[in-house]
């Protein structure tokens, strides 16, 4: 039997956000869905906002905003049509639920196209439409599943943005990403989560300091010569060197920053060692993954968050009020 | 405001939405047209100079309202794509997550789909007057045949949801329901009566609730119905039989569809 979820334990405190940070299949959806209602787990229990969730998921339902992976809005509807009737759907009232909607469509800047069915607006107007949408009835406690997955790096960039304005607002977020770097802008605390479990937790500063400052890469020309740049990395690597042999890339965690690029740079060059390419670069998703748990992103298994009512946990994101 | 008027007020919004939908996308509307136009032409036309009808009588007329039968059940299947279209996008979780009655989408899947046949009833009223089909009833009772094709497509719609909520595909949908509701719509009165198909073939018409609307809006449109004295029970009192069929589907689809709601919008 698959658990999709197995122990995992949080914990939001009101008006902070909490980052679940995972490769596809980890368990975040699943979190979610447990946590908005969607799907009921086999055991455990859940707070949100002070409500439980197994017992009174409607009351849940009314505190509450939801914006998904898939950019669950109406194609048909126009932007405003979409909005005007989820506040329909809270029981705002028609005049106050159009009111609410063309203040979301300025607030969004998608005043223009708020007139236009959505079918023809872009994957990033999609998206924040679709945030719009969670923001309707002024929730205090939002669920944000992998917000920016799947948009161009603008987009990405305008969407944090967006986000980071919001979560200064003081609304309790939970946020799903599969981005180390989305997680360290927008969230207080992160969860990493592989397999259904949380393998992690702490700030974003406490996590790079597990993961290591920062990672080199080289990238030899001569297949035969990788094993020089092994050892030359060896030296000021504060960590294991990474050797990939198919593409003759090597990796190693490093502390010294650029004064250390080149160091190493000018040794090689001296021992006439050939390069492709060279770097300095943030640690990211796989970093994390590869520090935590031994293994890349890529190597875990998809089919682990899938698995739907045979989930175990125990969890509770309470925001008491 | 109490929890009745409450989940009125929510399927009312969902049915405006999906009525939106037909309003913007007029190809589904001449979609759900097309077949039937074209049916109603080739019979009429086609076939209809091959089919014996009595001296006296005009084929478009015992024609038409088995066609305003096929139609309305086609129409009804349009509740079963749109739910497995909106649980493919993801729009039903975004429903799920909102506090609206539980009964909400469904509720208002059926009711813009009965909305949506009244528009295509209307078209297939004016086409039919196009081709020489004539009531020759009451007012009072045109209106009766119009409400029972439109309550027994009703019923059809209960049948589609719980079906389209299983397959969650509207393509699988479309496909199947299709290879489903040919059949029973031919093997019916719907284009030439039952007094000459083979034994078995004819008790099945006979019993089939579709032969029954049928029969039902041809007496309430007072329109030849070719039925002879000795015929099944079901075509001697079709109007009952009608009323008894759409009563046990929704009793029966119903529970079972909403059922399907809570468990596939829980995976």
């Amino acid at each position: 039997m698959t658990r999709a979820l197995d122990g995992v334990d949080l914990d939001v405190p009101e008006g902070t956000v909490l980052g679940l940070l995972g490769p596809n299949g980890a368990g975040k959806t699943t979190t979610v869905r447990i946590l908005t209602t969607l799907l009921v787990p086999d055991a455990g229990e859940a707070q949100v906002a002070g409500v439980d969730v197994l017992a009174d998921p409607q009351e849940v339902r009314r505190r509450i905003g939801v914006s998904g992976q898939y950019a669950a809005v109406d194609e048909y509807l126009t932007g405003f049509e979409n909005l005007r009737m989820i506040g329909k759907l809270y029981h705002l009232g028609a005049a106050r639920a159009s009111a609410r909607a063309r203040e979301l469509l300025e607030l969004f800047t998608l005043t223009d196209a708020g007139d236009r069915p959505v079918k023809g607006y872009s994957g990033g107007m999609r998206r924040r439409l679709d945030l719009a949408g969670a923001l309707v009835a002024d929730p205090p406690v939002l669920f944000l599943d992998e917000p920016t997955t799947g948009l161009d790096p603008r987009s990405r960039a305008d969407m944090w943005e967006l986000l980071q304005g919001m979560v200064r607002g003081g609304t309790t977020v939970v946020l799903t990403t599969q981005y180390l770097e989305e997680a360290d802008l927008l969230a207080d605390d992160i969860v990493v989560i592989d397999h259904g479990h949380a393998i992690a937790r702490g700030t974003a500063d406490q996590l790079k300091a597990q993961v290591g400052g920062e990672r080199l890469e080289i990238v030899a020309n001569d297949p035969a010569q990788v094993e020089r740049v092994r050892s030359a990395l060896a030296e000021v690597a504060v960590g294991e060197v990474e050797v990939e042999p198919h593409t003759r890339r090597l990796i190693a965690p490093v502390d010294g920053g650029a004064q250390t690029l080149v160091r190493v740079l000018s040794r090689l060059d001296a021992e006439g060692v050939r390069l492709s390419d060279a770097g300095l670069r943030r640690p990211t998703m796989d970093d994390v993954f590869l520090t935590l748990t031994g293994k890349r992103t890529d190597e875990t298994d998809p089919a682990g968050g899938t698995a739907g009512p045979d989930t175990t946990d125990e969890q509770k994101a309470g925001a008491p009020a | 405001m109490s929890a009745f008027w409450s989940a009125v007020g929510d399927g009312a919004t969902i049915a405006q939405r999906n009525l939106i939908k037909v309003r913007r996308v007029p190809d589904l509307l001449v979609g759900t047209l097309i077949s039937p136009i074209m049916f109603i032409l080739l019979f009429v036309y086609v076939f209809g100079s091959a089919i014996p009808v009595p001296p006296g009588t005009n084929y478009a007329s015992f024609l038409v309202p088995g066609i305003f039968a096929q139609t309305v059940i086609f129409g009804a299947t349009v509740t079963g794509s749109g739910l497995a279209d909106d649980m493919q996008k993801g729009v039903i979780d975004r429903f799920r997550s909102l506090p609206i009655a539980p009964s909400a989408v469904l509720v208002g899947r059926t009711t813009s789909d009965v909305v949506t046949n009244v528009l295509v009833i209307l078209i297939m009223t004016a086409t039919g007057l196009a081709v020489g089909w004539r009531i020759t009833t009451s007012p009072l009772e045109a209106l009766a045949g119009f409400a029972l094709l439109l309550l027994f497509a009703y019923a059809c719609s209960w049948v589609m949801a719980f079906v389209g909520l299983i397959v969650r595909s509207p393509e699988v949908f479309n496909n199947v329901s299709f290879i489903v509701i040919f059949p029973i719509t031919f093997i019916a009165n719907t284009f030439v009566p039952t007094t000459n198909f083979p034994t078995v073939l004819r008790f099945i018409a006979d019993w089939n609730p579709v032969s029954a609307v049928t029969q039902a809006s041809r007496e309430l449109f007072g329109n030849p119905s070719l039925v002879d004295t000795g015929a099944a029970w079901p075509l001697q009192h079709p109007v009952l039989y009608t009323l008894v069929w759409a009563f046990v589907l929704v009793a029966v689809f119903l529970p079972l569809a909403t059922r399907q709601f809570k468990r596939s919008a829980a995976r």
